[in-house]
């Protein structure tokens, strides 16, 4: 028999469960309180990632090079393709790094809550932890991938500037592109499998958006703030900048920021309001 | 009841799915075509009805080709510390109410309000990945049910304990055996501690000793003060373990009360069987001289079996009350197959009994099946109660209990090493001889 003489608490957390209705905002308060799951479900896929591999995390490294060498020959020396003075070689490394983690984290986080549909129909947690958690696992690949750039640098001896202090800021910059895009399709590639399809080849073209294998001083003057609204251009101008001690092109990254900033909190609004249906949909 | 005391409320709940989508055949090769073409757009309409729905009467609530009320106007209450039993065939809506509570799925209409924190268990082992060892997995999948770390770090001792894989713990889980597998998650999850509960039907796992090792922790919860909805289609369990139960039919709350009387209302509406069934002294079979009290069937050493080896002795125990001493009373079995043919009738066989009257009291009277007699499959019991002679009868209880004949195919019930199917209502191991009257001589030609 129960014993109902034990006290109840004065304060209950009371959960309310009602249709979903209209916008709503993320609850900050509940991310908290998994934070302990949030760090687990990083520590999982990293663990997984190249487990039963022999290259293991070496990958990490290979992956890029190979890219390298390849936009090195086909278009520093074949097709020639100006580099504003800069040596190929470190023109496209410190470029395809970042892209390297953009890329994959936007492909993995728009497709995380079909990977993980399994738990999303069987337990409850913040769904917001599905598209936020690659953005996190894929860094480990950046960190090590980051060592590449440091030979590249020493090599042809850069000399960095003080502005190495806005490093951290283009990191941020780079995280936040693939978690907007990964809000806005994770809750949409389960609906429209297409996503996945689309990404592929989206993915592809988003890398001549950027100016990762060519300079983007070649683009007209004209159409410089609307090629600039692209957040990648951004990320991209402002890591060649910090990384081989330049001058930092500030128009080409602040109108990527505010693009930014606008794609993540709409995104966030709309993962919100789409996150109470997923599971009905799948 | 103020609402404080209630720990779940859940009012006028509905919960509406589509579902299919009819694809038009078309006659000629045009059409055809033409649809191919028009299909982008027809794909998004379908995709945007999956959850738009507009065009639904929400008054009737009615089904129709491409949705279906899955819940309708469920409205109930459990009180704090109190365990709810949920039964009802598959497809009456009890998986959709729990992700409904367990906030998997949001209702259509209607409003749930939990005081405390709620953890469900609708499945066991989620989040469990191949590649992680049987340790990093405890940590996952306790995380994925709502425990901290620091809170798996002092429970981690006793759930390697209770689940039994000790000297497995740091070999990845893919190399576990299924058994394993299931004992390390449901460690995981007896360790919750939950202030609710909700838990979906994961009892159906495991052998009989670690189910039991299960029930009993879950009982275990429950006189700790946490409030538990349980699932089950088990009628032991439920009547076991709740105290109150909900019958749903249909998407609707056809019964809400004492648990008895809903696993009653169930089992009469014959909407499964059950090898033990108590009934209500008030509504029991029978009539003022005797009434069935409760059929029970069982093995040799007093186990309710839902399954039994066909090579295996099974007891059908029937508890009876004689209201009115002085009768002469012959208890009896029919025993029927699933096609409805009776197998066969058995009068009690006591000879203490026979012909002598009954004092008023309760009874008990038990009739033992051979193995290696029964056909597989499933077995329906009606006990019966008559006087003999001036013939009268007292009870006949339909389908009052049923269980499952098995033959786990080792070689020695009456099929042997025969995989094929095999004719008859029974399946008696007869006793067979074989001599070898004449040897034939050899011709060589």
């Amino acid at each position: 028999m129960n014993d109902n003489s034990n006290t109840i608490p004065v304060s209950v957390p009371v959960t309310v469960i009602t249709p979903p209705q209209g916008w709503q905002l993320i609850d900050f308060k509940e991310l908290k309180e998994y934070r302990d799951l949030f760090y687990f479900l990083v520590w999982r896929d990293i663990k997984v990632r190249y487990a039963q591999t022999i290259l293991g995390f070496g990958w990490a490294i290979l992956q890029p090079l190979i890219q390298i060498v390849i936009f090195t020959f086909i278009f520093g020396k074949v097709a020639q393709i100006p580099s504003d003075g800069i040596p190929y070689p470190l023109f496209s490394t410190v470029a395809i790094i970042p892209w390297t983690y953009m890329s994959t984290a936007m492909s993995t986080s728009s497709q995380s809550l079909v990977a993980g549909q399994a738990m999303l129909g069987k337990v409850y947690f913040p769904r917001l932890l599905f598209p936020v958690t690659p953005v996190l696992t894929h860094m480990v690949d950046f960190m090590i991938s980051m060592v590449l750039v440091i030979c590249v640098a020493v090599y042809y001896k850069v000399s960095l500037s003080w502005n190495i202090v806005f490093l951290p800021l283009f990191i941020l910059m780079m995280m936040a592109v693939p978690l907007a895009v990964g809000l806005w399709l994770s809750s949409l590639s389960i609906r429209f499998r297409d996503v996945k399809f689309a990404m592929q080849f989206v993915i592809r073209m988003l890398m001549y958006s950027a100016p990762i294998v060519y300079s983007a001083s070649s683009i007209p003057e004209s159409y410089r703030l609307l090629y600039s609204l692209n957040p990648i251009v951004g990320v991209i101008e402002g890591f060649r900048a910090v990384l081989i001690g330049q001058d930092i092109p500030w128009q080409y990254i602040v109108p990527g920021m505010a693009s930014t900033a606008v794609l993540l909190v709409m995104g966030a609004l709309y993962f919100k309001r789409t996150e109470r249906v997923v599971v009905d949909v799948i | 009841m103020s609402d404080k005391d209630l720990a779940i409320k859940v009012e006028n709940v509905s919960k509406l799915f589509r579902i299919g989508f009819e694809n038009a055949t078309h006659d000629t090769f045009a059409e055809t075509f033409l649809s191919f073409i028009k299909s982008p757009l027809q794909n998004y309409r379908n995709y945007r009805t999956l959850y738009r729905f507009d065009d639904m009467d929400f008054e009737k609530k009615q089904n129709t080709d491409n949705a279906l009320w899955a819940l309708r106007d469920i409205s109930f209450t459990v009180e704090r510390g109190k365990i709810l039993g949920i039964i009802g065939i598959n497809g009456a809506g009890k998986s959709t109410l729990l992700k409904i509570l367990a906030r998997i799925t949001p209702p259509t209409t209607g409003r749930v309000e939990i005081r405390g924190r709620i953890s469900s268990l609708l499945e066991v082992g989620t989040g469990f990945h191949p590649e992680l060892t049987g340790r990093e997995n405890v940590y996952l999948n306790a995380t994925i049910l709502g425990m901290r770390k620091k809170e798996v770090d002092e429970k981690f001792d006793g759930i390697v304990d209770f689940s039994g894989v000790e000297k497995f713990l740091d070999t990845p889980v893919k190399r576990y055996s299924s058994g394993m597998r299931v004992r390390l998650a449901f460690a995981v999850a007896a360790h919750l501690e939950p202030e609710i509960l909700i838990v979906d039907e994961v009892l159906a796992v495991g052998d009989s000793a670690f189910q039991k090792k299960c029930i009993n922790k879950m009982q275990d919860i429950g006189q700790l003060g946490a409030t538990v909805m349980f699932v089950s289609h088990s009628m032991p369990a439920i009547t076991r373990m709740c105290s109150r139960a909900l019958l749903l039919e249909d998407g609707y709350v056809s019964k809400d009360g004492q648990t008895n009387e809903v696993v009653n209302a169930y089992l009469s509406a014959g909407l499964g069987t059950t090898p033990e069934r108590v009934w209500d002294p008030a509504s029991a079979p029978g009539d003022d001289v005797v009434r069935l009290r409760s059929v029970r069937v069982r093995s040799d050493n007093g186990k309710t079996l839902d399954f039994v080896d066909i090579r295996q002795a099974v007891a059908i125990d029937m508890e009876y009350e004689v209201l009115q001493g002085g009768s002469t009373l012959l208890p009896n079995f029919n025993i029927y197959n699933e096609d409805g043919t009776c197998l066969f009738s058995s009068l009690e066989q006591d000879a203490s009994w026979k012909n002598v009257p009954r004092p008023a009291g309760v009874y008990r009277s038990t009739a033992w099946i051979p193995g290696n007699f029964l056909s597989e499959g499933t077995v329906y019991i009606e006990p019966a109660m008559m006087t003999p002679a001036p013939f009268r009868p007292h009870f006949l209880a339909r389908d009052a209990a049923a269980f499952q004949v098995f033959d786990p195919g080792e070689g020695d019930s009456a099929r042997g090493s025969w995989g094929g199917a095999m004719m008859g209502v029974v399946r008696p191991m007869l006793k067979w001889e074989t001599q070898l009257l004449s040897q034939a001589v050899a011709v060589h030609g």
